[in-house]
Parts: C-alpha cells; sequence; structure tokens
C-alpha cells in the first residue's frame, strides 16, 4: 500500500508543478512524509482514490498574452482599447450585451465627448413613458448604459440556438487567468481531433472547458474588422485588441489604482524606515 | 470609594476636571502608558495590536460600503459594481474590505499559532485564550456572511453548502437550515438577514475583544521565554516602549496590505464571484474563501456528514480545552525540545490542510487531507498530553532580565542590536 500512496503523491505533484503552487505542493508532499507517522490513524481508502492521472484531455493552461496591462504597473493601450470598442461594436455586440458600462466611460479610453456623443447615438434606446404614458425610442445619450441585444434571456437563448451569450462586463475578472484565457478562447477554434464528435451546432476550441462551445467562431478572417490605418489586421490582432477593451470593462479603475498604489507604497516604506528609527532611538536605552 | 473625586495627576485644568470625575485618562494611563510590559518581546507580539487595528478598519470600510449597498438579491451583485464603477473611491473601499479580511487572519493566525508556540494558553491565561476562541469564532461566521453579500456565484453556492452543513444533525438538522435560510432554499430571506448579522456581529466582536484585552491586563502578556516577570527589572512601560515596535510593526502590515489591496486585489478571491448568482448552475468547484480551507479540508476528510461537520467543529473546539490538554508546566516551546518538532509538524498539517481544501477531493490530495487531519487530532489529544508528562524539558532561566542583559541563553532578535547613541 505505500508505494502506491507515494505514487499518487508524487502523480499530484508532477501534475501541478507547472503552476505557481508547484512549491507548495512539494510543501504537501513533504509534510506527508512526516504525517505518516498518523498513518496508523489512515481510513480505508474508497477503491481507485489513487488513481491521480487520468485527466490527460485537460483543457491546456492558456498561454500569456503578453498585453499592456499585464505588467504589474502596465496600463491600457488607449489605441488598442479603442480597436477593441470596435471589435466589440461590429462583432461581439451582436450577441453580448455590456450592460454594467455606460457610454460616458468610454472617455477614460480616449474617445472625446463628440466620439462618445457618436456611438452612443448609434443605437436606439428604449425610454419612457412619455406625458401620454408611452414608451417610445430615441437615440442614446453618454449617460446610458450600453445597450444589450436581447430583451431579456429568453430571446438571447432563442435567438442562439438554445445558448446563452454571457454577458461581458466582467468577464475578465469572471474567469480564471482572465485576459490569457479570453485571448486564447478567441483564437482557440480549431478542428476536432480525430475520435472527437460534436454536439448539433457545437463548435471545437483548445481553450474551452469540455472544447465543446455554441459560440461560432467571432474573429474568422483578417481584415474581418477594417481598423482606421492597419488593414487587414490579423485574427490575432483583434483578439488582443478586444482583450484588452474587455480587460478595462472589467477593471476600470485598473490605472488609477496602480497609480496610487505606488504612491502609497513609497510613502508607508518611507513611513516603516522612520518608524523603525523612531524604535531604534526609544529602545536605545533598554538593552 | 464612597462619592468625592477621583485624584487625578493630570495638570491640563479640562483634564484634570474631567479625569477626576471619570478617570478614563487615568486608566489609559495605567494600561497603555506606564502598563508594565516584559520586555523580551519579539515581534510575533505585534499581531494581536495589528488585529484591533484591522478590526478598526474593517468596521470603518464596511460602514462605508453599507452606504451604498443593495442587500436585495435582485439588485446586490449591481450594486457591488455600482460601487466598483460609479462611486467615489468605491474601488478602494470594498478593496480594502474585501482583502483586509484575508488580512484580519492572517494576523489572527499568527496571533493563535504565536499564542500555540510559547503556551500563552497556560495559567493563568486560560480565560483569556478561551475568549480569543470566541472572537475567531465570531470572525469566521461574519466572515462567512460577508462573503455572501455580493451575491456572486461563490456567494451563493458556499452560502448553499456551509448552511446544509447543520442539515447534517440528527432531527433538528432540517429545521435548523429553514430557520436559517427564512426559506427552503438560500435566497433573498437569507440575503437580508445575513446582512443584517454582518453589520451586528463585528459589533459584538469589538466587545469581546474588549473582555479580551481586559482579561490580558489582568493576568499581564506572555513572553518567549514563558516565564513571569519577577520584578520592575524584567519589564518596560507599554509607552512609549511598545508604542514604538508596534507602530513599526504596523507600518510592515500597511505594505503588504497595500501590496495585495493596490496589485493584486482579487488575487485570494475567486472568479466565479464576478458572475451573478444563478441557483440553476452550480460551479464546478465549490470553494470557500482561503482563510476557512483548513477546516474545510477536514470536513471533506472524513466519508461520513455528521462525522465531518463533528470533526470540522472540534478541530476548533479542542482549543477550548488546550489549557488542560497540555500538561506540560513549562509555557515556552523554546524549552521543550521534545514537543518542539511535534509542533512544528502540526503547523506543517495545517497548511497540508489549507492546500488541500482549494483542491478536488480526489486521488492524492483525500490521502494529504487525512493524514494531516490524523496528525492534527493526535498533536492536541495525544501528544501534547502525553508529552507534557513524560518530557525532560530544558532548564528555565532565571529571569527574563537576566539573559536579556548578560547574555546567556536564547536572546531575542533586538536585543543583538547595537545602542544608538544618545542624542
Amino acid at each position: 500500500m505505500m508505494p502506491r500512496l507515494f505514487q499518487g503523491i508524487r502523480a499530484a505533484a508532477g501534475r501541478r508543478r507547472a503552476m505557481p503552487g508547484g512549491r507548495l505542493s512539494r510543501l504537501a508532499a513533504g509534510g506527508l512524509l512526516g504525517a505518516l507517522l498518523g498513518a496508523a490513524l489512515l481510513a480505508p481508502l474508497p477503491p481507485g482514490a489513487l488513481a491521480a492521472d487520468e485527466h490527460s484531455h485537460e483543457t491546456p493552461r492558456p498561454p500569456h498574452a503578453g498585453l499592456s496591462f499585464q505588467r504589474m504597473f502596465g496600463s491600457f493601450d488607449r489605441a488598442a482599447a479603442q480597436r477593441g470598442l470596435q471589435v466589440y461594436r461590429e462583432v461581439c455586440s451582436n450577441c453580448h450585451s455590456l450592460r454594467l458600462l455606460s457610454y460616458r466611460n468610454l472617455r477614460q479610453i480616449g474617445l472625446s465627448d463628440a466620439e462618445v456623443r457618436a456611438v452612443a447615438a448609434a443605437v436606439q434606446v428604449q425610454d419612457g413613458p412619455n406625458d401620454e404614458g408611452a414608451m417610445f425610442e430615441r437615440p442614446g445619450r453618454p449617460s446610458d448604459r450600453f445597450r444589450s441585444p436581447f430583451p431579456n434571456e429568453q430571446a438571447a437563448r432563442a435567438a442562439n440556438n438554445g445558448a446563452l451569450p454571457p454577458d461581458l462586463s466582467l468577464i475578465v475578472k469572471a474567469r480564471e487567468d482572465g485576459a490569457n484565457y479570453v485571448h486564447a478562447l478567441l483564437t482557440g477554434y480549431a478542428d476536432p481531433p480525430a475520435g472527437v464528435t460534436l454536439q448539433q451546432g457545437m463548435n471545437y476550441n483548445t481553450f474551452f472547458p469540455g472544447h465543446q462551445i455554441a459560440m461560432a467562431p467571432p474573429l474568422t478572417a483578417a481584415g474581418q474588422v477594417q481598423f482606421p490605418n492597419m488593414p487587414d489586421a490579423s485574427v490575432d490582432q483583434m483578439a488582443r485588441d478586444v482583450t484588452t477593451f474587455l480587460a478595462w470593462a472589467a477593471e476600470p479603475e485598473l490605472e488609477a489604482r496602480r497609480a496610487m498604489g505606488v504612491r502609497i507604497v513609497i510613502f508607508l516604506c518611507i513611513l516603516a524606515g522612520l518608524a523603525y528609527a523612531v524604535k531604534r532611538k526609544v529602545w536605545a536605552d533598554a538593552h | 470609594m464612597a462619592g468625592g473625586l477621583t485624584q487625578s495627576e493630570f495638570k491640563n485644568p479640562v483634564v484634570r476636571w474631567i479625569d477626576s470625575r471619570l478617570p478614563v485618562f487615568t486608566m489609559m494611563q495605567k494600561e497603555y502608558g506606564t502598563f508594565p510590559t516584559p520586555r523580551n518581546f519579539n515581534y510575533f507580539w505585534n499581531f494581536g495590536a495589528l488585529a484591533m487595528v484591522n478590526l478598526v478598519i474593517m468596521i470603518v470600510s464596511g460602514i462605508t460600503l453599507a452606504m451604498h449597498y443593495t442587500p436585495n438579491s435582485a439588485l446586490a451583485f449591481d450594486s457591488v459594481e455600482r460601487i466598483m464603477r460609479d462611486v467615489n473611491f468605491g474601488w478602494l473601499i470594498r478593496y480594502i474590505h474585501a482583502n483586509g479580511a484575508s488580512m484580519f487572519f492572517i494576523v489572527v493566525y499568527i496571533h493563535i499559532y504565536r499564542g500555540l508556540y510559547y503556551g500563552s494558553y497556560k495559567a493563568p491565561r486560560e480565560l483569556l485564550w478561551m475568549i480569543g476562541v470566541v472572537i475567531f469564532l465570531l470572525m469566521m461566521a461574519t466572515a462567512f456572511m460577508g462573503y455572501v453579500l455580493p451575491w456572486g456565484q461563490m456567494s451563493f453556492w458556499g452560502a448553499t453548502v456551509i448552511t446544509n452543513l447543520f442539515s447534517a444533525l440528527p432531527i433538528v438538522g432540517d429545521p435548523i437550515v429553514t430557520w436559517l435560510w427564512g426559506g427552503f432554499s438560500v435566497d433573498n430571506p437569507t440575503l437580508n438577514r445575513f446582512f443584517s448579522l454582518h453589520y451586528l456581529l463585528p459589533f459584538v466582536i469589538f466587545g469581546v475583544v474588549f473582555l479580551h484585552v481586559a482579561a490580558l491586563h489582568i493576568t499581564g502578556s506572555n513572553n518567549p521565554l514563558g516565564i513571569d516577570p519577577k520584578g520592575p527589572q524584567d519589564t518596560l512601560p507599554f509607552h512609549p516602549y511598545y508604542t514604538a515596535k508596534d507602530s513599526f510593526g504596523m507600518a510592515i502590515y500597511l505594505i503588504v496590505f497595500a501590496c495585495l489591496v493596490f496589485f493584486a486585489p482579487n488575487y485570494l478571491g475567486h472568479p466565479d464571484n464576478y458572475i451573478p448568482a444563478n441557483p440553476l448552475v452550480t460551479p464546478p468547484h465549490i470553494v470557500p474563501e482561503w482563510y476557512f480551507l483548513p477546516f474545510y479540508a477536514i470536513l471533506r476528510s472524513v466519508p461520513d456528514k455528521l462525522g465531518g461537520v463533528v470533526l470540522m467543529f472540534g478541530a476548533i473546539a479542542i482549543w477550548f480545552v488546550l489549557p488542560w490538554l497540555d500538561t506540560s508546566p513549562v509555557r515556552s516551546m523554546r524549552f521543550r525540545p521534545w514537543t518542539r518538532p511535534f509542533f512544528f509538524l502540526m503547523i506543517l498539517s495545517f497548511l497540508v490542510l489549507l492546500y488541500v481544501g482549494g483542491k478536488p477531493p480526489e486521488g492524492a490530495y483525500v490521502t494529504a487531507g487525512r493524514l494531516a487531519t490524523a496528525y492534527y487530532f493526535l498533536y492536541f489529544l495525544v501528544l501534547l498530553p502525553w508529552l507534557g508528562v513524560k518530557e525532560r524539558t530544558l532548564p528555565l532561566p532565571e529571569s527574563i532580565s537576566r539573559p536579556v542583559l548578560r547574555g546567556g541563553g536564547p536572546l531575542p532578535a533586538g536585543a543583538a542590536a547595537k545602542p544608538m547613541e544618545k542624542a
């Protein structure tokens, strides 16, 4: 029984080695060796409990996208975010809402007031009731939330083969390894490997958990979205840009947060130095 | 004590007027000014003060958040996002509160394990220790209910899993769960009462912390040598010595806190909690916040539901009787060469449980969790009582001041520092 046990531990440690928690798992394995002292109390194991390595077809880790804001002190590339907005408006927004954002927020990624007004006015939103008690349509204003493509969940499902396109306002924060995952997903469509049968209306994606995703490949050809000054942008370029835009949408405070953090940590380091000097001085006569 | 004013030593007439009628200034001077404190504290003794500061930070940031939060299952998630996006510095307040909870548990775990290592739970500090365990339980309840409030997927499913634990109790289990929920599933009434209690409990904690500090000031603090101060040569007035030392510790604590808040605010959170709660979709792995993972791992180590619940609560309940489980008259592990390695192994088992609790309950993780659980209880229920009787402890120093002033015996880290020139 003992060799089997160690095998299981080693398998578990090996499986996680690529992860940042690899050191922890070695620690855990080390702890186990010690804790074997308590092995007499070990409860009987269910059969197959040690067959740890059966998930060989797990979803791979998304590669690092290397985007501007992913560095510790990085910020959002304004041009990329604006191109990403264009991708969202022309492609994603046909199915995906962005309900937590208002058009006025777009000033943050460098749009002028006039541009924001133009983006908002491009959609018709429902307002009302008016003095006669009727709802009416009007062009959007900067203060409006982004218009959702479907009025409710049922309408969204009915138009999408039963699947619900998730809201994208928080998608980068709401997924493990957010920005890398979104970028990998958008570029991860492929033909299913031999032996994999897709369910009807599903698509094969390398990075989607379970590999079967209802969303058809949204970005398929270079130049699908025509950026000014950048004709024939590659699929990867479009994916990177829309990921930057969505990362900003999820964490619009990121730049302000990091800028404040730098100042506060510098201040605290000086404070700590002074506090230590005071402590040394106060304690000088106590030793 | 009948009638008349208190003799106040303060010169300022206003202070003196108040102090002679309500001697709060005299009390503060006695308890935080001249209060005799062992001179040999190491930096582990900062964590009590840090926990106090952390509690205040949590209450202040929490009250501010409550001004903007809406405790309704249809509105809660969006109201949190409004705080993040539209309330001035709302993101800062919320990240301080969310990461403050993690910092609170880091600080309190270190505080607890410091007490375990240096025997701070032994006579005459048993009640002080037990009050501390009560604070820890209240903290866990408060943190759990606070995590439910954003009404994300982990909020909802965490609440479902944890409240369902009580259904393991025979006969009364199911009625208790229904009563906790305020219905037949986690829903709006659950959110409402959790919000109400999450607002209440911190003030209860504040009250119990007051008792904790009051009891501390009766017995006085323990110290790294675990021996009692024998006279004024063994102690220093709390102010300025320990106010200065705590200030430095607090600056370091704030640096760590700031790095979390400003550069990795979601590192300790779970991405699923940025998905609005959906009773129809269960997340693939339901994991509680990291500070509950050791106990969650114990729960999952037992194949039987009731057994798991009993063992999980037992892991904390055992701390209540710890003063009587540890039979050794020597407090500090420094002088307990036999017990010391087993103590470190116990810390390791706790860390293993912390790690395993966040992993899916399968394969080697289950085995690791069971071994660590077994050792955790073995340490408290068998090793401590037995070693305390059998162990040959090292000779204790004569007094606190001797090893500090004349060398000999293990020196506290700070004691070796060269004295600075006096200005």
